[in-house]
């Protein structure tokens, strides 16, 4: 149950790209399409559930014994970014298909400010590792909801007679805002 | 006039946040009000002209091939400096401003500089395009911080005006998108 209450609040309640700010740049950048902004919720999902795991046993095992709290970042930024590359190589070798629809996505996620956030969050709410794992997973959720309803909406804007000033990027974060007004209807419910 | 063009670029033509779209996340995130986004936006300042000042110094002695893990440590001894600073300094700023300190380090604005001015300019005009893009990217910040302070609580710098509720929505998440959103189209026209 506790974990359940997790998830639906990491989602919904708290969403991490609408409630919390993090992976606003890909939220605007690559939500172009549906299928794209699928894309990279999937690859969203995969590298923080990863990284998420081993910053936080980095954390654990090597940061706290030797008493060095204060690298976190330089340490989890360094980790982040190997780790992307790592997955890029292994998955072109194990699992081509999931690489083509991922692939092109993973170098974007090293500066996906929501991957370091939620490392750097799990630490801050004392989780144990399952619980990191679960709140990892609800954002990955969290961030994909948001950004294929974002994408969607996007679709339709380009057919909208949108007045010349408000073209673009505006346009984008008016429709954002709205969005962020639905999900805090979802406040209170955890 | 070469150097003065280099530092005023960052406020209005190519502003990090209103025209280039870059560093979003804490601009939106931070921005409840103004002194909180005067707050970021000085720190980012910070991380941004010593990131520019040292990537120039040694940018000779960089590989081509890991230049950019060596800009990302660079960025990031220098947030971890200014986030201990914070803490033992302004502990209330510090807590306001909560995770988007050490995030610093992933915005796209201080690497950016980094990969296309630091890179390939000399240390003086390296800290020049670091302090204006970085007192740019304040400028934003503040300004919007300023409006939704403004319109959320009748308040500026915590200065209060009228003595009731302002229009709530604007402290919250979704006022950012909207501010921002308007700023954007309004220095879009002033660019013109």
């Amino acid at each position: 149950m506790e974990y359940i209450l997790i998830i639906i609040a990491a989602v919904f309640v708290n969403n991490i790209v609408l409630a919390q700010f993090l992976g606003i740049c890909p939220f605007l950048g690559v939500s172009g399409k549906v299928k794209t902004s699928v894309g990279m919720g999937g690859a969203v999902l995969f590298v923080m559930t990863i990284a998420t795991i081993v910053t936080w046993l980095i954390m654990k095992f090597i940061l706290i014994p030797f008493d060095i709290q204060y690298m976190q970042t330089i340490a989890y930024i360094l980790v982040i970014a190997s780790l992307v590359q790592m997955v890029e190589i292994v998955l072109k070798k194990v699992s081509p298909s999931l690489y083509q629809a991922l692939g092109v996505f993973l170098p974007l996620i090293t500066t996906n400010c929501a991957i370091l956030g939620v490392a750097i969050l799990v630490i801050q709410k004392e989780f144990i590792l399952l619980e990191s794992v679960i709140f990892a997973i609800g954002n990955a959720i969290g961030f994909t909801l948001a950004i294929v309803i974002f994408a969607g909406l996007r679709e339709h804007l380009d057919k909208l007679p949108v007045p010349k000033g408000m073209k673009g990027a505006p346009a984008a974060l008016v429709i954002a805002g709205i969005l962020a007004l639905a999900f805090m209807g979802f406040a209170g419910i955890v | 006039m070469n150097n003065w063009k280099n530092f005023t670029k960052g406020f209005i033509k190519e502003n990090p946040v209103f025209i280039l779209l870059l560093g979003l996340c804490p601009t939106l995130g931070v921005t409840t009000s103004a002194i909180n986004g005067l707050g970021m936006g000085l720190a980012t300042t910070f991380v941004l002209v010593c990131a520019n000042v040292v990537v120039a110094l040694i940018k000779n002695l960089i590989p081509n091939k890991v230049r950019i893990p060596s800009f990302i440590v660079i960025i990031a001894s220098f947030v971890t400096i200014i986030d201990l600073v914070m803490a033992a300094y302004v502990p209330a700023l510090y807590e306001a401003l909560g995770l988007f300190i050490p995030l610093i380090v992933v915005n796209c604005a201080v690497l950016g500089r980094a990969e296309a001015f630091a890179s390939k300019n000399t240390v003086f005009s390296s800290l020049i395009d670091g302090l204006g893009m970085g007192l740019g990217f304040t400028f934003a910040l503040t300004l919007l911080g300023a409006v939704r302070e403004l319109l959320g609580s009748y308040a500026l710098f915590g200065y209060k005006f009228i003595q009731t509720d302002g229009i709530l929505v604007f402290v919250l998440a979704p006022g950012a998108f909207f501010g921002l959103a308007y700023l954007i189209a309004l220095m879009k026209k002033l660019n013109k």
